[in-house]
């Protein structure tokens, strides 16, 4: 019965800091004063998984990605 | 071969010699034991031994995780790149006591399942090894195969992804995001990788001889045995001790009222540490638990007292840069984050009245990097900042109202600016 859970990772190597990620979900990401994201909230609520997910494909660095939080 | 039964374990040996050759070391040590890897983990796991290269992390667990990653032979890593300009006891360790360091890897080699140590030091404890190893290869001493990897000299070359970039060749001394994944996972050349610092080595090479119920003799609970310590500000020049868990600085370092009363403030845990009111750092129990209430940490053992007469702001604004510096250069946050946080401060060092935001500006600063970088640099120097705004708050009142100090005589070490990394 249960389902997975989900947080956000940046790899902030990889990241340029061109802030697609925040316009895409705003809910989630906002950027620091040098453009760069800032995830808020540990884990991604239910209702915002599918955009979450649609916004990590969206990334031109593949910087960001959904780690399960129930396994390591 | 008796077990030492004061504070004094890793340093008991030298018998006055400023190098425990292998004869020596086997004349006060005997061989390492020849048991199991399950007795040896069971050893470490019961020890509460923690690491000692400043993550404090319990090695017994670390130690399982590699040996049941199960995936290829693991490697084990002996770290001794120290690159804390305020530390110098792993070299120090290397220099005198090799074989304690080598006795442990080789113990660790065996508890998780392999024969291949990488012995990881910066250029100048090379020779030394060296040499051990060859006194050792000459005797037959060891089943495992020792290799030598020299480590850029760089505040970050110890860290762990950093340390195993540098084994495998690409990007020396430069971390690497690992993300949920670890180097225990997948490490030196892809396999399961032990990176553990060598004062804990020397120290499991002593639990495999003793047991953990000896280990436990000396210390607490949480914080059992001994430590190397690097103590600047308290003789002449710096000074290595070891030092029993449990006491107090002062007692420990010999620091009287009146002494105390020449020291500003105590830097614990090095440049990624924090700065502690002397009488805080003199009479705590010296444990990890207690630094990390006061919001420092023992870190790699690193203690500075800061005299009075310098000016702890200028001091503080040195260091910052010199850590913004020694960044890999690599993650957004860091490469921004530090450079205003070292402006910050050299402001208030120098100029205090271009201080945007005053002095509350930088824990906001501090906010804005803290957990944000691919490795720890940025928490670590936030630490720094945050626990220097604290202790330093009455000077920088001072700085504000009056502007800056006069006469900044330099007194922490912080070398030159390295030469840019390759990235
Ligand atoms: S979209 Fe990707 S690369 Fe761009 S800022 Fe967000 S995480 Fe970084
Ligand atoms: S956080 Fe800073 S020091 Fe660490 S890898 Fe990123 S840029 Fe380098």
């Amino acid at each position: 019965m249960s389902r997975a859970r989900y947080k956000l990772v940046v790899d902030p190597i990889a990241c340029d800091g061109a802030g697609v990620c925040a316009e895409l979900l705003p809910e989630m990401i906002t950027l620091d004063p040098w453009g760069f994201p800032i995830i808020h909230g540990d884990e991604v609520p239910d209702g915002l998984l599918e955009l979450a997910r649609r916004t990590t494909v969206s990334c031109p660095r593949l910087a960001l990605t959904l780690v399960r939080l129930d396994k390591r | 071969m008796t077990a030492p039964t004061g504070p004094t374990r890793l340093l008991d040996a030298s018998g006055g010699a400023d190098v425990v050759g292998l004869d020596a070391h086997l004349a006060r040590w005997g061989a390492l034991p020849d048991v199991s890897p399950k007795v040896l983990l069971d050893a470490v796991d019961r020890s509460g031994l923690r690491g000692h290269g400043g993550a404090w992390f319990p090695v017994g667990t670390k130690w399982r995780a590699v040996a049941g990653s199960g995936r290829s032979k693991p490697v084990v890593v002996a770290n001794g790149a120290e690159g804390e300009p305020a530390s110098g006891k792993d070299r120090y360790l290397l220099h005198h006591s090799p074989h304690l360091v080598l006795d442990g890897a080789a113990a660790a080699a065996r508890a998780i399942g392999t024969d291949r140590v990488i012995v990881h030091v910066t250029a100048g404890p090379v020779a030394g090894v060296h040499a051990a190893l060859a006194e050792r290869a000459r005797r037959r001493v060891d089943t495992c195969s020792f290799e030598v990897v020299v480590a850029p000299d760089r505040f970050l070359s110890g860290q762990e992804s950093a340390a195993v970039a540098t084994v495998n060749g690409r990007n020396p001394g430069i971390p690497t995001f690992v993300g949920i994944r670890s180097v225990r996972d997948q490490g030196v050349a892809g396999r399961p990788t032990l990176v553990q610092n060598v004062e804990t080595l020397a120290h499991a090479a002593l639990i495999a001889r003793y047991g953990p119920e000896w280990f436990r003799s000396v210390g607490t609970a949480d914080s059992p045995g001994t430590a190397l310590l690097t103590v600047t500000g308290r003789w002449e020049a710096p000074r290595i001790v070891e030092v029993p868990y449990g006491t107090t600085l002062g007692k420990a370092l010999g620091i009287d009222a009146g002494a105390a009363a020449g020291i500003q403030a105590v830097l614990l845990g090095g440049y990624g540490g924090g700065w502690l009111p002397t009488s805080t750092a003199l009479t705590m129990p010296f444990t990890e638990e207690s630094a990390r209430g006061h919001g420092s940490s023992l870190g790699a053992g690193v203690v500075v007292l800061l005299p009075t007469g310098v000016c702890p702001l200028a001091e503080a604004a040195r260091v910052v840069r010199y850590l913004e510096g020694e960044g890999a250069g690599q993650c957004g946050p860091c490469v921004n984050g530090l450079d205003v946080l070292a402006t910050s401060m050299e402001h208030l060092a120098y100029r205090p009245r271009s201080l945007r935001g005053g002095v509350a500006a930088l824990p906001t600063l501090c906010g804005l990097v803290e957990g944000r970088g691919a490795c720890h640099h940025p928490d670590g120097v936030a630490r720094f900042v945050r626990t220097a705004v604290d202790a330093f708050g009455d000077h920088a009142a001072l700085h504000l109202s009056r502007g800056p100090c006069q006469t900044t005589r330099p007194f922490l070490s912080v070398p030159a600016p390295a030469a840019s990394v390759a990235r």
